[in-house]
């Protein structure tokens, strides 16, 4: 996109910013839209799933409903609590937004196709999705309030133990890939299976690793079955009981940024990103962001799935299920898979 | 915990099943009924929005006995009454405040002349408190409009009574 700046006469450094953000809007606003409707899915799906219709009045068939409720939000007050420490307060909901929408900037969305193709993509995602605790934390401390600081004391208990196996279950996969950068994964796994299909879930000693990676995706969302931080029945609303308004939709938009982030990484790294499911030649005619887009619709549809699904974990489980079960068996198939990856012979592209 | 339970467990096996299970939900029919444009059929006993009845010729059916009055448990009703001009007794007042009155149809029950009823309507939400305290003529304009409906219910119902 530079260059296309650059021949409308401007210099390298103003075409460079000017296409830099560009690319920031073509990723942010899409991806405030795609929050909105993919908020709609989710209601739609677990109706579907109780034998309740869903929303299905505001515009056809009630697609306008997220943003009938933005609106809604979006004129209510803004209340800060008097004993909250207003700074922290106000700042909680834009680091969880930010932070959930800088992550969306090494995703490839195609060949090519990606705001900053760094070398270590899959490192500033891990970067980035432990940030997201800063939010949560400060939420839960400014609000000065008992259920959300224990919420937020959970939050944070939760997203590192679950980041620790994330962590162990990525090593797998760039040992596989042999590269950090999210598009020289998705190309590493082109024609992996059998020499046909695109992705690494289709790899034995992988698929675990991308079940694991799914729940873990949903403990480190704080998705049902791991949405303890947001118990209901126990927290009220968790960290974000205290807040209203646009500060309360900030949170609500960045959840659901992070959950379509997830979705997305479950695509990129297992399922081949931007490549059609089978190597074969005509499939390549429908456009790259095309399967990847179904692809991550296709995980949302699971996340959703999962929630209307199971019941919610007790804290002990979820700790348990973290370091005793995810943490053991993910650092056992990093020792599998590299002794496999030496005793074949069989490196990564790239290394 | 035996071989199997390991197998089961580190398969996901009760995960699927029950994920199994969701998804055969997911494509049945819907149980919800469309609300606003669709409606559940109600019984002819259904005790919904008060409304003072009259006679088919314009007669007002209330003579103020104040049965309905005593029997209220929630003590909604007021009524006040005067003999009319040709000596008849009729009500000057008479009140129901929806907010205190529980739906139990005693005063539809207590009434000799069929006067004071429980009609199907159900759908009189109001934007303030205010608007449900009803008076006499909020009552009898809910007679005039649910008429039909109401004497269809009455007869519909008499059999069982």
């Amino acid at each position: 996109m530079t260059e296309f700046f650059q021949s409308l006469g401007m210099s390298y450094e103003w075409a460079w910013a000017v296409a830099t953000l560009a690319g920031i809007l073509l990723i942010a606003l899409p991806l405030m839209l795609a929050v909105a409707m993919i908020i709609y899915v989710d209601r739609k799906v677990w109706a579907a799933i109780n034998l309740r219709r869903g929303p299905n009045v505001v515009g056809p068939f009630g697609l306008l409903q997220s943003f009938a409720d933005g609106l809604k939000v979006f004129l209510q007050e803004t209340i800060i609590p008097s004993a909250a420490n207003k700074g922290i307060f106000i700042l909680a909901p834009i680091v969880t937004f930010t932070v959930a929408l800088a992550a969306w900037a090494v995703i490839p969305f195609d060949a090519g196709v990606v705001l900053a193709d760094i070398n270590v993509g899959l490192l500033y995602i891990l970067a980035i999705s432990s940030l997201s605790v800063y939010g949560v934390i400060m939420a839960g401390w400014a609000s000065n309030s008992k259920y959300p600081f224990f919420s937020a004391m959970r939050a944070s208990a939760q997203m590192i133990s679950y980041e620790v196996s994330i962590g162990f279950i990525l090593v797998c996969v760039v040992l596989y890939a042999g590269t950090f950068n999210l598009s020289d994964i998705v190309m590493a796994q082109k024609g992996h299976g059998l020499g046909i299909v695109n992705g690494y879930v289709f790899n034995l000693l992988l698929f675990p690793m991308w079940v694991m990676f799914f729940i873990s995706c949903l403990a480190e969302t704080q998705r049902v079955p791991f949405d303890l931080t947001e118990a209901e029945s126990e927290l009220v609303a968790g960290y974000q009981t205290e807040y209203s308004s646009m500060s309360f939709a900030l949170f609500w938009l960045g959840e659901y940024a992070n959950i379509l982030l997830m979705c997305m990484l479950n695509a990129i790294l297992f399922f081949g990103g931007w490549l059609p499911p089978l190597d074969w030649a005509p499939l390549y005619y429908v456009p790259g962001i095309i399967w990847l887009l179904l692809k991550t619709f296709f995980f949302f549809f699971m996340f959703s799935w999962v929630m209307a699904t199971v019941p919610r974990y007790r804290y002990d489980q979820l700790m348990r299920l973290g370091w005793k079960v995810f943490l053991p068996i993910s650092l056992l198939f990093v020792v599998l898979i590299s002794g496999y990856l030496m005793a074949t012979g069989h490196y990564g592209a790239a290394a | 915990m035996s071989v199997a339970h390991y197998i089961k467990s580190f398969t996901l096996w009760e995960f699927v099943k029950a994920h199994a299970l969701t998804l055969k939900y997911f494509f049945k029919p819907k149980v919800t009924i469309n609300y606003p444009f669709e409606k559940n059929p109600l019984s002819p006993r259904f005790r919904g929005e008060h409304a003072l009845r009259r006679y088919p010729n314009g007669e007002e059916r209330c003579i103020a006995c104040k049965l309905c009055e005593a029997v209220c448990p929630a003590q909604a009703i007021t009524i006040e009454s005067e003999p009319r001009e040709d000596g008849s007794r009729r009500t000057t007042r008479y009140d129901i405040d929806m907010t205190k009155c529980i739906y139990c149809g005693f005063c539809q029950e207590a009434c000799p002349v069929d006067a004071i009823v429980e009609g199907p309507n159900f759908e009189y939400a109001t934007e303030t408190r205010e608007e449900l305290l009803y008076d006499k003529a909020k009552l009898l304009a809910n007679g005039d409009k649910w008429e039909r409906a109401i004497a269809a219910n009455l007869e519909a119902d008499a059999p069982y009574r």
